[in-house]
């Protein structure tokens, strides 16, 4: 944790007064971790709580915070002042204008073309589903924070609710993916709308925290209620999706009996590889085309000023409850899939982190930009995993990314959208223009 | 009777504490407008720095309770207070005329990284200590063999919660500082231009809510003998609850929201079923604010265009 460094907010001028500051930076850091660094404690084998000094560790950590305190101070002076307009030249404007409309196509080919390409290597395809499983959450989120500007820290709520539905009407019924999947959907958006109902007259960060609460809730009572959700032990044996009704097994019906060709357990990989991306692209082609009616049009008029909405007419607490209704049925699918993919679920895939590591994504990704929610699921994800030797710091450095984003970049990577209307042409606004309204 | 009287006990005891963080979630509200959701575990983080500070002191050969539990109070407070002032100036300050949601979701961050700073830094496994403060009162027994116990801990929780109240109270409404709070929390511009360092004020805001969860964090400590790094989160949302029902912004409010949700859990626990006392204090949360919005003491937010 070198964050103290930044503490200055003037840059220093001096190399005397660059020193200072560096100094005093150390001296709190040394302060913060001389205990919580400098002394670590475990139980021991007979039960009492024992102690032992590091002070190595916490030397260099306020070694790294000095030094890293001068770096940015000097890398401020060097880049001036934040907050000034920074003029871009019109050859690199132009060139990224054309690198942004060609990105998503093309990205959209790649991404068709995964499983030709890395065919034979399990654990590409593994993780592309997984990245494929978030970009679509993420999607759903964006329609409730990116373009209704309702703060959700309660999404996973609804992945839980789909996911629930379909193992136990699955496991318990025998019901096939194909009936389940949609009745997944309307079940998220039932209790979107069941939550939504009440609290969405609430502003922008009470609704927050009463959606984590409801997060919360869901969560606990599918860990207590033990005889219908199997309680901490989860619900295993969730079958598998068929092939629009033929199985993808090595049986004498499965589908690659059917087709002549031999069996490969990378068939069923492949075919949960097409199905999310089908499940995204719905999600994407969905909230496209929502924008465009006067219910998207009446969310993003409702994320820049309530007020003046309720001023124009539109019903709030009905144009909300839809967003709301419509994050939650996609958060639904998304968890049908999990479920079916996973084939085991329990309580622990549904926690509060991962509400937060799709809010994160849709936050780092400009909230409102389709691309930048894609991309930001591919960084996210792809970074978890370069950093899955390091377990414990992960999420260490994913909290500390979240900071940085919102100091560094409150707007995300892709931070401004293209207007759904306008009058003669279309200009992209950047969304620093964009007044964030009292939703 | 004495079995709800013990647990009326148990409750209030539960309620100082939450009580104690609860403020630290009203005064920020009131003052920046945000809510701290790293606040729960800035407690965390008191109860972690008031265990180690009080295994180096025994280790160091002291005896005397009293001493320790002083030096271990004022050390817990004083570096989580730096806690408090750090995340300020590094995850809060820099996004004050950002827009609305910015701190919100810097401050999901900062608690990410207090959690697992704390897991890097003190392992994930739970810490117990051995009971400090032992002995109590036996307050009534009943023909049946019930006894109502008033411990010495929860005395200790229940008065030192009731000294830090009234010096926090006197503060707020006698000293410079209290008043320029005040100020800040009507109008930041105009307090500014009146002569309020509005930047000093609010990390002082900062500050002090974390010494408060400091104390908090201590007396978890002393009451359930344990901490873990992940005590935060829950404890943090039960205790912005209790700011809530109290009313937002205002600091009797938060003590008296704290008491209700130490009561209602302990009183769900005991008659109804344990499992499920998370999920009454999270409904209770979603109530007040569907159908009490400004809690019970707290006033009326017009919204302006």
């Amino acid at each position: 944790m070198t964050a103290p460094s930044t503490n200055t907010a003037k840059p220093a001028t001096g190399i005397l007064a660059l020193l200072k500051t560096a100094f005093v930076n150390a001296l709190i850091a040394l302060v913060l971790f001389s205990l919580m660094v400098g002394v670590r404690t475990e139980a021991g084998s007979d039960g009492q709580l024992t102690y032992w000094t590091r002070f190595g560790e916490l030397a260099s950590l306020v070694a790294a915070v000095f030094g890293g305190s001068i770096v940015i101070d000097l890398l401020r002076q060097w880049i001036g002042p934040t907050g000034t307009e920074k003029l871009i030249p019109p050859a690199v404007q132009s060139g990224m204008s054309f690198v942004g409309r060609y990105l998503a196509p093309a990205l959209l080919i790649f991404t068709l073309l995964v499983p030709v390409i890395f065919y034979d290597q399990r654990y590409i395809l593994d993780l592309a589903i997984l990245v494929l499983t978030y970009v679509m959450l993420g999607w759903g989120l964006n329609v409730v924070v990116g373009l209704a500007g309702l703060l959700d820290l309660g999404y996973v709520a609804f992945y839980a609710v789909g996911a629930y539905s379909y193992a136990l009407l699955a496991t318990n019924f025998g019901w096939s993916f194909w009936v389940c999947l949609p009745l997944a959907g309307i079940l998220a958006a039932f209790w979107g709308v069941l939550l939504g109902f009440p609290v969405l007259r609430l502003r922008g960060d009470y609704l927050a925290i009463v959606t984590l609460a409801f997060g919360e809730i869901i969560r606990l009572v599918i860990i207590n209620w033990q005889e219908l959700t199997g309680g901490p032990n989860g619900v295993s044996g969730i079958p598998r999706p068929s092939f629009f009704g033929i199985p993808l097994d090595n049986s004498d019906d499965g589908l690659a009996a059917k087709l002549g060709i031999e069996y490969s357990t990378t068939h069923r990989i492949i075919f949960l590889f097409y199905l999310i991306l089908a499940l995204a692209l719905l999600t994407n082609w969905v909230t496209i085309r929502l924008r465009r009616l006067p219910i998207g049009r009446a969310w993003e008029a409702l994320r820049e000023d309530e007020v003046a909405c309720r001023a124009l007419g539109i019903n709030t607490t009905t144009t909300k409850l839809t967003a709301f209704a419509t994050g939650a049925m996609f958060g639904g699918f998304a968890g049908a899939f999990f479920a079916t993919r996973q084939g085991f679920i329990s309580p622990e895939s549904f926690t509060f982190q991962e509400s937060a590591l799709v809010l994160a994504i849709v936050v780092l990704g400009g909230m409102g930009s389709q691309l930048g929610v894609a991309l930001a699921a591919l960084a996210m994800i792809g970074g978890f995993e370069l950093f899955r030797s390091l377990e414990t710091y992960r999420m260490l450095v994913f909290g500390m990314a979240m900071v940085l984003i919102m100091i560094w970049r409150p707007r995300g990577l892709i931070g401004h959208r293209a207007p759904t209307v306008y009058l003669t042409q279309a200009q992209a606004i950047s969304s620093d223009l964009v007044k964030e309204g009292h939703g | 009777m004495d079995y709800f009287a013990q647990q009326l006990i148990n409750g209030l005891v539960l309620g100082s504490i939450y009580g104690l963080i609860a403020i630290g979630y009203t005064m920020v509200y009131g003052i920046v407008g945000m809510i701290n959701f790293a606040h729960g575990d800035v407690f965390m983080i008191g109860g972690f720095i008031a265990l180690i500070t009080f295994l180096i002191l025994v280790s160091l050969g002291l005896t005397a309770i009293p001493v320790i539990l002083l030096v271990v109070l004022l050390v817990a407070m004083a570096i989580t207070a730096l806690y408090g002032w750090t995340i300020e100036r590094i995850a809060y300050r820099p996004l004050r005329h950002s827009f609305r949601l910015a701190p919100m979701l810097s401050a999901i961050g900062m608690s990410f990284v207090l959690t697992n700073y704390s897991q890097v830094a003190q392992g994930a496994r739970v810490k117990p200590i051995p009971p400090l403060v032992t002995g109590g009162y036996t307050l009534h027994e009943s023909a049946d063999g019930f006894v109502i116990q008033l411990s010495n801990i929860q005395i200790i929780v229940v008065v030192t919660t009731i000294v830090l109240l009234a010096l926090f109270t006197w503060l707020v409404s006698r000293t410079r500082l209290g008043r320029d709070m005040r100020a800040c929390e009507q109008d930041q511009t105009m307090a500014a231009l009146l002569g309020v360092d509005v930047d000093r004020t609010i990390s002082m805001t900062f500050v002090i809510g974390a010494a408060l969860a400091a104390v908090a964090g201590l007396m978890y400590l002393l009451y359930y003998g344990l901490v873990d790094f992940f005590m935060g989160f829950v404890a943090g949302i039960k205790a912005f609850t209790a700011a809530v029902l109290g009313g937002i912004g205002s600091l009797p409010g938060a003590m008296l929201g704290g008491l209700a949700i130490g009561l209602i859990e302990t009183f769900w626990s005991a008659y109804f079923s344990v499992e499920y006392k998370d999920v009454a204090a999270f409904s209770i949360l979603i109530v007040v604010l569907i159908f009490m919005p400004t809690g019970l003491l707290g006033r009326p937010e017009v919204e302006k265009v």
